[in-house]
């Protein structure tokens, strides 16, 4: 019975693994097989969320279920990713907009004002502070 | 009393449940300090972020971050067979335009990180007087229903929950 059990963790486990590995690798084909930049970015900032996530998902069965303690560790690591992944591919895409994208090949904004790559914000008035 | 000591209720009870899974174990004594930075921080950090939005409807925000983390799954599959499987000659990469109701920063912040994180697009831009954002779509025939699905799904949400 005992043994079953941990038959099926360990599988549980090694599942996720794969799984995991299995998007990081998509997300490095990604970075290979993709034309430009901004369409580079669309592999690490999604595949690698899954990616890391299944490996952060098997970590936390392992010590549940195997050692037989919770850990949280984990959960802070993708709370972590999900705050820092979004600004990294912000940064990246605005550094690479400002060197090889120029303005008359985006879109209008739709607004007075331009994007802020191109045109500063307007006058802070003392009723908008 | 209670409403002086914690300004920001859930900003404090946030504090508390990361130190406590930093420290990975629940005793007294981490429960103890836990609370204490859940106090303190926040008074030591007002000075730097005077107006803090007030979370208006926490349940609506548990909804939204389900929504999203569902969202990324899907994203990861998507992209994971445009990545895999389509010709890069037939990968039809467009600009979106979003014109943004929300007026609070950190509420656009978490609509622009939303973007990057959900299905084949990454926020790139806002325009200089914060009115509307620019996204690029890594594979549509169909820009506009992009926009729509962004201002419905998340805008629509994030209104309710930032009032």
């Amino acid at each position: 019975m005992d043994q079953d059990l941990s038959l099926l963790a360990e599988l549980l486990v090694a599942f996720f693994l794969v799984v995991g590995g299995f998007f990081a690798l998509v997300g490095s084909i990604g970075l290979i097989r993709l034309k430009d930049t901004m369409q580079r970015l669309h592999a690490p900032t999604k595949a690698t969320t899954v990616g890391v996530g299944g490996a952060l998902i098997s970590s936390m069965l392992y010590f549940l279920l195997i050692e037989n303690q919770l850990s949280f560790h984990e959960l802070l690591i993708t709370l972590f990713l999900f705050l820092t992944a979004p600004i990294t591919a912000n940064f990246i895409a605005k550094t690479y907009m400002q060197d090889k994208i120029r303005r008359k090949d985006l879109p209008e904004s739709g607004r007075e004002y331009g994007w802020a790559l191109y045109d500063h914000p307007p006058e802070m008035t003392d009723e908008s502070k | 009393m209670l409403r002086r000591v914690f300004p920001h209720p859930i900003l404090s009870l946030t504090l508390v449940i990361v130190w406590l899974m930093l420290v990975n174990k629940v005793t007294p004594g981490n429960l103890f300090l836990g609370v204490v930075f859940g106090i303190v921080i926040p008074v030591m950090t007002a000075p730097y972020w005077p107006n803090r939005p007030a979370l208006r409807a926490p349940l609506m925000a548990a909804e939204y971050a389900l929504v999203v983390l569902w969202d990324i799954i899907v994203a990861n599959f998507e992209v994971a067979a445009i990545v895999l499987f389509k010709r890069h000659d037939k990968i039809r990469s467009q600009w979106v335009v979003v014109p943004l109701e929300l007026r609070s920063p950190e509420a656009i912040t978490v609509l622009a990180g939303t973007i990057t994180m959900t299905p084949g697009t990454v926020s790139a831009t806002l325009a200089a007087d914060g009115g509307s954002l620019l996204v690029h779509a890594l594979d549509t025939d169909d820009p506009d229903a992009v926009r729509d699905e962004i201002k419905t799904r998340y805008e629509r949400r994030l209104m309710e929950i930032f009032r």
